[in-house]
């Protein structure tokens, strides 16, 4: 059973990395989490990304955060991030399946996984 | 929305808007009866404002003009024949004692039901959404209780927040070991 005790005992594991993890993010992924987001399927877009970040040992750099409505429900689940210096990219439409490869190719490596955006899913 | 979970995250996230500091979550079965109730201390609504929050084509955003959480819960608790009710003191009128409480009835055993589906990750997201927020969590199922208090888990916390990985994680689990038993 989980105990009081175990979770004092991640507080004192935590304290050190806590400081460390202050105003140092040049990421931020932003899940959309209105009512026509979670409709989508918003909750597990955004439990995927959280995992993700924290097992590729990314959060220190990166941020997940839930926003509100961005305007484009009929696009949900909707995804944003940014990233300092560069352009904010817009991911729509996205699955936990579809957070992994983000984090891969684009949060990892760099590469904006262009056909789950915005720009490529208005273009046709 | 596919799960009631999901309504109980969108509706808690009015509460959160609402600016309150501690919101709880309630789901009481008794029988096929199922209670929620969400009550919180935000700033509340004045009755005019109580009275459009159940008609779609009312929202706070400022992005399109339908709001869709509300008439969402009336329906998938209006199809198991029960209902919404909503009780709410603006800060204005009650500046002691303002808040809203929501209230949904469900028949569980009408063939409508929408299940209640993952509470865990509900919670998971609410805490992680705003996890400067208390929030105390009880789902009674006919006797068996699952229970949450995160100022008991902030007493412990100090200055770590509850919306570290691994504290979230931990909640998590929490939770579920808690449900095991009636599984």
């Amino acid at each position: 059973m989980k105990s009081l005790a175990e979770l004092a005992a991640i507080r004192d594991k935590m304290k050190d990395k806590v400081v460390l993890r202050e105003g140092t993010s040049d990421t931020r992924i932003v899940v959309g989490m209105a009512t026509c987001g979670i409709a989508a399927g918003a909750r597990p877009v955004l439990s995927a990304f959280v995992e993700g970040v924290n097992n590729a040992g990314l959060n220190s750099t990166v941020t997940v955060s839930q926003t509100g409505c961005i305007g484009i429900c009929q696009y949900e689940p909707v995804v944003e991030v940014f990233q300092a210096g560069k352009e904010k990219v817009t991911y729509v439409k996205m699955t936990a399946e579809k957070a992994a490869k983000v984090i891969e190719e684009h949060i990892k490596g760099g590469k904006v996984v262009e056909e789950y955006t915005y720009t490529y899913a208005t273009k046709a | 929305m596919k799960e009631l979970s999901l309504n109980v995250l969108d509706i808690t996230k009015n509460s959160v808007k609402a600016g309150a500091t501690l919101i709880d979550i309630s789901l009481v079965e008794v029988g096929s009866l199922l209670t929620l109730t969400i009550t919180d201390n935000g700033c509340g609504m004045k009755p005019e404002v109580v009275e459009t929050v159940m008609n779609p084509f009312y929202t706070t955003r400022t992005t399109r003009k339908v709001g869709m959480g509300v008439p969402l819960l009336m329906l998938a608790a209006e199809q198991t024949g029960g209902g919404v009710t909503i009780e709410s003191r603006h800060k204005e009128e009650h500046p002691e004692n303002h808040g809203t409480v929501v209230t949904a009835t469900f028949h569980t055993d009408h063939i409508d039901f929408t299940p209640i589906g993952d509470l865990v990750s509900t919670m998971e997201t609410l805490i992680m959404g705003s996890p400067e927020i208390d929030f105390t969590f009880t789902h009674d199922m006919n006797g068996h209780r699952v229970e949450l208090d995160t100022r008991q888990l902030r007493e412990v916390l100090g200055e770590v927040p509850l919306d570290s990985y691994e504290i979230i994680q931990w909640i998590g689990d929490f939770l579920r070991e808690q449900y095991q038993p009636a599984e």
